[in-house]
């Protein structure tokens, strides 16, 4: 064998050839701008300059850069609720259920001891949110696992059950005085919010989600039981005539995912609003399970992916204002991103266990 | 080529014939000039074991493969068949093993499905006294109402016939039809075959069963290592004479051994007790099994595919779930133990395809090596994977057989022969007590086959027990030390190589007879 | 809970079912041939965009209609084009079609949020003229309403007395065996997912031009989910979905009828109705074959081998 076949191959071991992924990322957006922009043209809008000023705003000012870090973090955390079940092969749509539950088991604990200390409530928080997200993923994965239903469609159907509890609870039991019109719970003590950096609305839940993703990164690559999990998602009959325990990760591998998913929700909810409001996810879900597609579970495409994605949802506040143009709209260019990666999977890209 | 002795009967007259057909494979000649002839209402056998050459001749016949010489006749007129398509435009149908049905819909969707003179819009009606014409007629009850999946086995495959005959063939072709059938529902389906036979159908049978053979053929052309040996008529075909034409006598016994079995004393590394197990759908239950294995031998399990062997692998190793029955593994029960307490005990698997089956393609050499034993290689509560040991023990074991791979290379990118002396390696690499070896030698080429092998023996050198399944006999009875025969997921013979021959083992593995009341698994 | 009540919880019911069972009937289709399109929310969104838009324009409800089914058929032929051509994951090219659609209908229907349209005439279910007024308001209904159920029995004809329907449920739950019975079942599915997507067209159509006369952003409410799991709930039958529908448009009516009556039950697990009884019913039924999924549903079509 060559050297160059050799380091090649030495470096497919590690997650991801920089240059090819890098040209991978490039020419997926590249194409999706293109054809975002044609459709905006056709719409009598101005595409460069849109885009032009999507680009500025979110990347060019401190106060668009932080905004941009803000909406990433909660992506940081759906991502990856997508990512660790797709490795053992489980297809994971309802971290926005997961998220809202999660979110749920957080405020009921910040309303139930607001007295506590910051340092004994935060993590009461973070592990209500882990069980709620947790639970909420138990019982497709339960199903899944007793070879009674498929996870896709009970994750996808749970989506729809979670925000109804939630905004039972906040518009009954919960319900702050004097928010008839637009309720929520009373805003959370000092002690439940995540702290922010400096003056910007950057919360801890920044640091929380990058650990959780090097934790992510690390488990997959270097542990036994991402060892195991990858076999178990790479060739399920041949890791379990290898012995290799595979309901027990099936199992394993839904229900931490669902709980970084519900720690998504509790960063939201502690970190920015303070309180718990109805609705209060826009998809970051489903936009999960968008950075999940683009960056194939891969830990750096993910971070790269939240970033990218968080600044073009960042960007459409930009085109309400300078173009007319609806909030909504960016959606197409995430489509079309997703699109041009389902059209040619293999762009660049070598598939991987 | 020997056609009948009854001057009737000339191929002017056939229905079909074949004239001259080979089909080479990769590693393998599968069908070497074969001719056959078949005659309007006739039911004619195909017989032959493993690795004859009857399923692909008959593939051929169906359009699923191109012969590379030869030519095929219908009515005396050369016809050229691609496809399957062409082949039904002939009127051939076949019925394979694993049935073309769709279990959720009922038995006349699934045949008008397959009508091809179904009308844009139809009435279900119409269909039912279709079918209803035909079951009556010739015996095959079902009621066109009732869904697929309600279906017993036998009844399903009575609807494929049902199929066949309504889209108007003429000859069908049927690939192993009794193996999953019970005996009652053996002499239905032959009930059948002659009612349709005397109404002027034929039928080629694809079987290695004497008595089905022998039960219901008018003709029988045995085939054997890819070439017609003979084709007979009913009143010649006696068991013995089948039995000569279909087993090579001069099996080349290189009875490469060194070294008896150990110590009959020692304690068993495998106990099956009455082990029975349940399949699903087509798959074989084992039926009240009694084996077991020493140190230092190598028991060989002889059966044509699909009579249990596959399951006899598996439930040794834990993927098959007994039902009743007791498994003893070094003196301990482990009836129910999992997969990895049985390997962690000292047991290993070679599988037949080891690219679907034992190893992950996505993953590296290296990766793939770690995967049996990831408790040896892991450190910090399996915060770690020592990759420097997975690497040492690597080496190691590959440099045992002189096998050299790079470790970084992913899986799929070797070729097959080269991925199974890697898992070979991998299984033999912890001085593994008991080896499971389930057809691991098919489609290999002939060296990574003697490779193969040769390990095999050097672990029983090393005082391991094997559990060797093959289909092949020459493998068996070179290998062996004892040979057991399964039929119908029980074993019906167990002998020592030396004292049998592969006419003995054949008439068990076919059915024919049962060694004798007693079948005593323990060693004499 | 007065006749009236009742009554008035029927009528509203079957308004708002009526949009609910076509885009239902329309994946009844695509799924029995195997296909699951979770982007019908998408599909459904510009479909109702650019037939408002067209009926604006027009001044023409009835080519606004036939706007919004070939829109559907459009955007379902796209998704098509990736599950069946490019043989990606359904679940996340439903999901693409989802966004597209949540901007493209953005983009259309923003020149036209608040505008005003002519609309389908509302003609008196037959029979009912006696009655008094109270009751006879309750029921004047559009022609897309009297529609519903003979297109739902048409369904039925087409996936179960049709040659075609035949070779397309075969598609769904084993393409090898229609394959091996002549069939190609990419072009099968292409046909599927076209006229579901005029189905589910025609929902759209409903929704905007005829039952709310608006245009506005997300306006399908997740409607389009809710045919999903309708589709599961009515077991891939069409005229099952007919009840289901009206049970599910229902559930909004019966909510505001409940707390009218001072009965306190929370709106929202009210809500979450469709989906619970969706859940449960999969768990009860997952298990036996017979009430499960087309055996194919989901799954990738690799062609022959």
């Amino acid at each position: 064998m060559t050297i160059l076949t050799q380091t090649r191959n030495k470096i497919s071991l590690l997650n991801g050839k920089p240059v090819r992924v890098l040209l991978r990322y490039l020419v997926i957006f590249g194409v999706a701008f293109v054809l975002f922009g044609v459709i905006l043209w056709l719409a009598g809008k101005h595409p460069i300059e849109a885009i032009r000023d999507m680009l500025v705003y979110t990347l060019g000012t401190p106060a668009g850069l932080s905004e941009v870090i803000v909406k990433m973090i909660p992506l940081l955390f759906t991502s990856i609720a997508v990512a660790l079940p797709a490795r053992v092969g489980l297809i994971n749509v309802g971290a926005e259920g997961q998220l809202y539950i999660g979110a749920m088991f957080a405020a009921g604990t910040a309303l139930a001891f607001p007295q506590l200390p910051a340092w004994i409530l935060l993590p009461m928080m973070v592990a209500a949110g882990l069980a709620g997200g947790a639970i909420w993923a138990f019982i497709p994965v339960f199903l899944r696992a007793r070879g009674l239903v498929n996870e896709t469609i009970t994750t996808l159907l749970m989506n729809y059950v979670a925000p109804t509890i939630v905004s039972f609870f906040v518009y009954g039991p919960w319900r702050a005085r004097g928010t008839a019109s637009a309720p929520q719970t009373v805003d959370f003590a000092e002690a439940a919010r995540l702290p922010s950096f400096f003056d910007t609305r950057i919360h801890l839940g920044l640091v929380i989600g990058l650990v959780i993703l090097a934790a992510y990164w690390y488990v997959m690559k270097y542990t036994r039981w991402g060892l195991e999990m990858r076999a178990v998602g790479g060739n399920q009959q041949a890791a379990r005539r290898n012995g290799i325990r595979w309901t027990t990760y099936l199992i394993l591998a839904m229900c931490v995912g669902g709980a970084i998913a519900g720690l998504a929700g509790m960063s939201e909810i502690s970190g920015i609003h303070g309180r718990l409001r109805p609705n209060f996810s826009p998809g970051f879900g489903f936009t999960g399970f968008l950075i999940n597609w683009l960056s194939n579970g891969d830990p750096i495409g993910i971070l790269l992916m939240s970033f990218v994605i968080a600044m073009i949802t960042s960007g459409g506040d930009i085109l309400q204002l300078k173009q007319g143009l609806p909030f909504a709209v960016l959606n197409i260019l995430l489509a079309i991103t997703l699109f041009v990666v389902l059209a040619k999977p293999t762009l660049f890209e070598r598939k991987k266990a | 080529m020997k056609l009948s002795s009854d001057p009737g009967l000339s191929s002017k007259n056939a229905l079909i014939s074949m004239r001259g057909i080979s089909k080479q494979f990769p590693t393998v000649l599968a069908n070497d000039r074969v001719d056959l002839d078949i005659y309007p209402g006739e039911i004619h056998a195909l017989l032959g074991e493993n690795g004859a050459g009857k399923s692909t001749l008959m593939k051929i016949l169906y359009g699923f493969y191109r012969a590379d010489a030869g030519k095929i006749f219908f009515h005396g007129e050369p016809v050229s068949i691609r496809s399957p398509q062409d082949a039904r435009h002939i009127q051939i149908g076949m019925v394979f093993q694993n049935l073309n049905l769709i279990p959720a819909m009922t038995i006349a969707e699934n045949i008008a499905l397959f009508l091809q003179d179904l009308p844009p819009v139809y009435q279900p009606q119409k269909i039912h006294e279709r079918i209803e014409h035909f079951s009556k007629q010739y015996g095959l009850e079902v009621n066109p109402q009732d869904l697929v999946s309600q279906l017993s086995i036998g009844e399903q495959q009575k609807v494929e016939i049902l199929k066949l005959l309504l889209s108007n063939a003429r000859l069908l072709i049927l690939d192993e039809p009794t193996r999953v059938l019970a005996p009652h529902e053996i002499e239905s389906l032959f009930r059948i075959l002659d009612n349709l036979r005397n109404d002027g159908y034929s039928f080629i049978l694809i079987t290695h069963k004497m008595k089905d053979v022998l039960r219901c053929a008018d003709r029988i052309t045995v085939l054997r290592s890819g070439w017609v040996v003979e084709t007979l008529c009913a009143e010649e075909a006696t068991e013995e004479r089948l039995i000569a034409l279909m087993f090579d006598k001069e099996i080349s016994t290189h009875i490469i051994r060194q070294g008896q079995a150990g110590a009959l004393s020692s304690q068993p590394l495998l106990e099956l007790k009455g082990v029975s197990t349940r399949g699903e759908g087509a798959a074989t239950s084992l039926n009240s099994i009694d084996l077991v294995i020493f140190p230092g031998e190598i028991v060989g399990i002889a059966g044509v595919s699909g009579n249990g062997q596959k399951e006899l692998g598996d439930v040794v190793l834990g993927m098959e779930r007994i039902v009743t029955g007791h498994k003893l593994l070094f003196g301990r029960d482990c009836t129910h133990r999992s997969i990895a307490d049985i390997r962690k005990a000292g047991v290993s698997f070679i599988p037949e395809n080891p690219l679907s089956m034992a190893t992950v393609p996505f993953m590296t050499v290296l990766e793939n090596m770690a995967l049996t034993n990831t408790w040896r290689y892991a450190r910090y509560g399996g915060l770690r994977v020592d990759w420097q040991a997975v690497r040492l023990d690597m080496e190691t074991a590959l440099g045992k057989f002189g096998f050299s791979f790079s470790p970084y290379i992913m899986a799929r990118s070797l070729s097959g022969g080269n991925l199974q002396r890697l898992i070979i390696a991998r299984e033999m690499a912890h001085n593994p007590k008991l080896i499971i070896a389930s057809y691991l030698t098919s489609g290999l080429d002939v060296q990574s086959v003697m490779v193969a092998r040769q390990a095999l023996q050097q672990a029983r050198r090393d005082g391991a027990g094997v559990l060797l399944i093959s289909e092949d006999l020459e493998e068996l009875f070179a290998l062996s030390d004892r040979l057991i025969v399964l039929y119908g997921g029980k074993v019906v013979g167990h002998f020592k190589p030396a004292e049998t021959d592969s006419y003995t083992v054949g008439h068990l593995m076919t059915g024919s007879k049962a060694q004798d009341d007693n079948i005593d698994s323990n060693p004499k | 809970m007065s006749l009236l009540a009742l009554l008035g919880v029927l009528s509203s019911a079957i308004f708002s079912g009526t949009s609910l069972l076509y885009t239902t009937l329309g994946e009844v289709i695509g799924e029995r041939a195997g296909i699951v399109n979770l982007g019908l929310e998408g599909v459904m969104l510009v479909s109702a965009a650019t037939g408002f838009a067209v009926t604006s324009v027009t001044g023409n409800p009835y080519l606004g209609i036939l706007a919004s089914m070939l829109t559907g058929g459009l955007m379902n032929m796209l998704f098509g084009y990736l599950v069946i051509a490019r043989k990606a994951n359904q679940l996340a090219s439903g999901l693409a079609t989802m966004f597209f659609g949540f901007g493209l209908s953005a983009l259309i229907g923003s020149s036209y949020v608040g505008a005003k349209i002519d609309s389908l005439p509302r003609v008196l279910f037959p029979g009912l003229g006696g009655l008094p007024k109270q009751y006879t308001s309750q029921f004047q209904f559009d022609l897309l309403i009297y529609l519903v159920v003979p297109v739902a029995i048409g369904v039925w004809f087409l996936l179960f007395r049709t040659r075609w329907g035949l070779g397309l449920r075969a598609v769904g739950e084993s393409a090898d065996t229609a394959y091996a019975a002549g069939r190609n079942p990419n072009i099968i599915r292409y046909q599927a997912l076209f006229l579901a997507g005029m189905l589910a067209g025609l929902g759209a159509a409903h929704l905007s031009i005829v039952y709310t006369k608006t245009w506005k952003e997300f306006m399908t409410a997740g409607r389009g989910f809710i045919a999903v799991a309708l589709v599961i709930f009515s077991k891939w039958h069409p005229l099952r979905a007919i009840a289901g529908a009206l049970l599910f448009g229902g559930a909004v009516a019966f909510q505001l009828l409940l707390q009218a009556s001072g009965v306190n039950v929370s709106p929202f697990l009210l809500d979450s109705i469709p989906y619970v009884l969706t859940l449960v019913v999969l768990m009860a039924w997952g298990g036996t074959r017979k009430h499960s999924a087309p055996a194919s549903l989901g799954r990738v079509y690799h062609g022959s081998e």
